[in-house]
């Protein structure tokens, strides 16, 4: 279910958590049995897959469909796929999709009602049941961001019945990472690469030696299906080399925030001439927001048919880029993209830890990859600490 | 952590209408009594419902009624669009969609032993008329009650037989004024901040209930500042897009605040930073 | 005329002013009385007073072709109507209208500016009370302006 203590688990370091009686080495030619395995559990597997040249989340029936060979590149403004000189399947980082799209989708009918005796009656209010699902590579990031939603939709005041039944059913397998993308940062906000709690495996693709996975079981339903699988034992050099792995994906990270201060900066900030910068190029496109694995941000849209005696509610992911999205009678709040930016990066990285008592960001670098004129939310932070309104500072 | 398991919250119940009337030549008083199948929920002074209509939509509108009277929900609408307008032409007899109530309310509590002064400009009457009922309702609890109402001219102010009504209960005062004033008014004309040299009571042990358009709210907590009350002692209740009222839309965002479940009244004190502050 | 400058120095304008400049501006003022509808003043009559409202409350309206005429504001007890007689061409621009039984302090404008002009002193606190005045109804003329209930 829910994990409880979202924050703290973070606190956890790694190599403090290693050891050796917890892990397992997992063949790399086993990896087909795990998916076979979770698909007798009853789960569909989603995993990663190459899709119109990007690493994105679909149904894995097998490890052919995974990407096997695949690194992808990535900078501001720029994703690409190359081959790798190995076969690893989880050597990408990240694609444009997170988990979020199954766990809060894009798109979901909240009821439907229909007129009956000069009234309505609803006719459905349940999230629609759906196969329980199993996430294969879930990354240190997206980890955190599963927990970040689940404190704003499971944890405070309402519950999302939606959510919930799917964050429920979700059987997660975490894919440590061994190396980052130009983008990524989660060292500086402390949600990677290494992977903690809230997954039910854990693995860690190794290839020196031989191809084969460490793997270790973080719920009991992990241990159980964990418990199936091929394995043999763990040794220190299996440990040491995962964990080399998973030290060089923090060290290459080149970019950071500095979550010194972070709130004061931006509230205090509100006035900068930087935001005039920053309007001047963004096309409030929303990509960040679509892309970005904790924006929870919907909207609801009412439907009727023709006849009007059938109505559908469904909620859509929106985005505070969107004029429309601070509409109140007479005119929107925010009319100017400087206003709509400040609101999304002020929110993101101050007022979410007023609200959750959590930052909003895990560092993925998507919304820098995918912002398609290359805006960098972690050069925005340097230069409104720097109060310099240029590009480079 | 969770307060509450509330998992029907973002689903509608279909309530039916009892009563149409009208208020003024754009705003009108519905009340509604839950359909068969739905639950009647007591509200607090303050909260607000979604109210749904069948093949229109749904929009976020306080509720003006008595927290006293048992299974009735009294909405007054101000017809300044199509959703709006969609509810206020509704007859007696149809059904709408009633989600709710959500939000935080008026501090009724802690005003307790307290003189009341209600501040409203337009519309904003509404969703302190169920304070007015509280007060009266039970007249021992608080001190002086005193009431402030603006509006654009005669013609607009909602609830002329209550404010006269009001006006002859016992240590209660209401005090009106326009925008623009006819040959006919008798009644002040100017800001409704120019009533306040008229209001009989202690600045210094009253509580202060806020609500109008936002230009208004903010000229009103500075003169109710400069009349002697404390910023603790003055709430607001404030207005932002709602698309589903418990906290996972982020429409309502208000800085660090949400205005559907932290709000939609808010102490002065808390927002103080966030109201002049232009597209936040 | 004891009782005239008791009543003078109490009213809410004068607040505090120097005794001796509440003296000397007795010397201008008279008690006054009107009934429900009289007019104090219409626009273009020569300015020549101001009032303190001691009790009842006036309308301060404009009119235009085929409009009836528009009250902008409602004084009463404690404040003062008029600034017309500061400034030349001393003329009214509005109308004053008594919406009931009105007692004010009418104070002789010619009088007044001419005791300012020999006493600077007393011109500068005269003054001051008056722009303050001015700065608050022009602010709530700017609300007034803005129409903040309207629908937009």
């Amino acid at each position: 279910m829910v994990a409880e203590g979202v924050l703290a688990a973070r606190e956890t370091s790694w190599s403090s958590a290693v050891s050796l009686e917890e892990h397992a080495v997992l063949a790399a030619s086993e990896l087909g049995s795990l998916i076979s395995t979770l698909a007798l559990e009853g789960y569909s597997v989603i995993g990663p897959a190459v899709r119109d040249g990007a690493i994105v989340y679909s149904a894995i029936e097998s490890i052919q469909d995974l990407p096997q060979g695949w690194a992808d590149e990535q900078a501001p403004g720029k994703y690409r796929l190359s081959p790798r000189n190995d076969d690893s399947f989880f050597g990408y980082v990240v694609g444009p999709q997170s988990w979020k799209k199954f766990l809060h989708p894009p798109e979901v009918r909240l009821w439907q009602a229909e007129r009956q005796d000069g009234s309505f009656r609803i006719l459905n209010n349940e999230a629609t049941p759906e196969k329980a699902k199993a996430f294969l590579g879930v990354r240190a990031c997206e980890l955190a961001a599963i927990r970040i939603q689940d404190r704003v939709l499971l944890e405070d005041r309402y519950r999302d019945p939606i959510y919930e039944a799917r964050r429920a059913s979700a059987f997660v397998i975490a894919v440590q990472c061994t190396q980052a993308a130009s983008t990524c940062f989660c060292s500086s906000m402390g949600t990677g690469p290494a992977v903690s709690e809230g997954a039910d495996l854990v693995l860690t693709e190794l290839q020196s030696g031989s191809h084969r996975f460490l793997v270790r079981a973080g719920t009991d339903r992990g241990s159980e299906v964990l418990s199936k699988l091929r394995t043999t034992a763990a040794t220190e050099a299996d440990l040491h080399q995962a964990q080399d792995g998973v030290q060089a994906a923090a060290a290459t990270q080149v970019r950071s925030i500095d979550q010194n201060g972070i709130q004061e900066l931006l509230y205090q900030n509100f006035e900068h001439p930087r935001w005039e910068n920053l309007a001047a190029r963004c096309l409030s496109c929303a990509n960040c927001t679509m892309v970005c694995p904790t924006c929870f941000c919907t909207t609801v849209e009412d439907t009727s048919t023709v006849t009007g005696n059938h109505a559908e509610r469904w909620r859509r992911w929106d985005s505070c880029f969107t004029q429309a999205f601070s509409y109140i009678h007479g005119g929107s709040i925010r009319n100017s993209s400087k206003s709509r930016y400040r609101q999304w990066i002020t929110h993101k990285l101050a007022a979410w830890k007023d609200q959750f008592g959590s930052s909003g960001c895990v560092g993925c670098g998507r919304c820098i990859t995918w912002c398609p004129v290359g805006i960098d939310i972690t050069e925005e932070v340097r230069a409104l600490r720097n109060g310099g309104d240029h590009g480079d500072s | 952590m969770a307060t509450a398991v509330k998992a029907d919250a973002m689903v509608t119940q279909p309530y039916l209408i009892r009563d149409v009337s009208k208020e003024t030549y754009d705003t009108f008083t519905l009340k509604l009594e839950p359909d068969k199948g739905s639950n009647h929920t007591q509200f607090q002074p303050g909260q607000f419902s979604m109210l749904w209509v069948f093949g229109v939509g749904e929009l976020p509108i306080s509720i003006s009624g008595d927290p006293d009277e048992e299974e009735r929900l009294v909405y007054t609408v101000r017809s300044v669009g199509q959703a709006t307008n969609a509810l206020v032409t509704r007859s007696v007899g149809e059904a709408i969609g009633v989600r709710g109530p959500f939000g935080t309310g008026w501090p009724l509590e802690a005003a307790r032993g307290h003189d009341v002064i209600v501040v409203a400009g337009g519309i904003g009457l509404a969703p302190l008329r169920p304070v007015i009922y509280e007060v009266l309702n039970h007249r021992k609890d608080y001190g002086r009650l005193v009431i402030l109402y603006g509006a654009r001219s005669p013609r607009d102010l909602l609830y002329r037989k209550e404010l006269a009504s009001w006006a002859r209960q016992k240590e209660t005062q209401v005090l009106t004024s326009v925008d623009y004033g006819g040959m006919s008014w008798r009644g002040h004309v100017g800001v409704v901040t120019s009533l306040f040299k008229y209001a009989r009571l202690k600045p210094s042990r009253s509580v202060a209930m806020v609500c109008g358009p936002e230009i208004m709210m903010r000229f009103v907590t500075r003169e109710l500042e400069t009349y002697g009350l404390s910023r603790s002692d003055i709430f607001l209740s404030m207005e932002r897009n709602m698309k589903c009222a418990v906290g996972f839309c982020g429409h309502c965002q208000y800085g660090p605040h949400f205005i559907c479940k932290e709000g939609p009244v808010f102490r002065f004190e808390q927002l103080r930073p966030l109201l002049e502050k232009y597209e936040l | 005329m004891e009782t005239l400058e008791r009543i003078i120095a109490e009213h809410p304008f004068l607040a505090d002013l120097d005794p001796g400049f509440t003296s000397l501006m007795v010397g201008c003022a008279k008690n006054v009385r009107f009934n429900r509808g009289d007019y104090l003043f219409r626009e273009g009559d020569p300015a020549d007073q101001f009032y303190l409202i001691r009790e009842g409350k006036v309308a301060v309206e404009i009119f235009a072709p085929q409009r009836t005429p528009i009250i902008v504001s409602t004084l009463g007890e404690g404040e003062i109507l008029g600034w017309s007689w500061l400034l030349p061409p001393y003329q009214w621009k509005l109308n004053a209208r008594a919406l009931e039984y009105l007692r004010a302090i009418a104070l002789d404008g010619k009088c007044l500016r001419n005791k300012c002009e020999q006493n600077h002193d007393l011109g500068y606190e005269v003054l001051k009370r008056f722009a303050r005045i001015i700065e608050q109804r022009l602010e709530a003329t700017r609300m007034q302006l803005l129409d903040v209930y309207a629908v937009r």
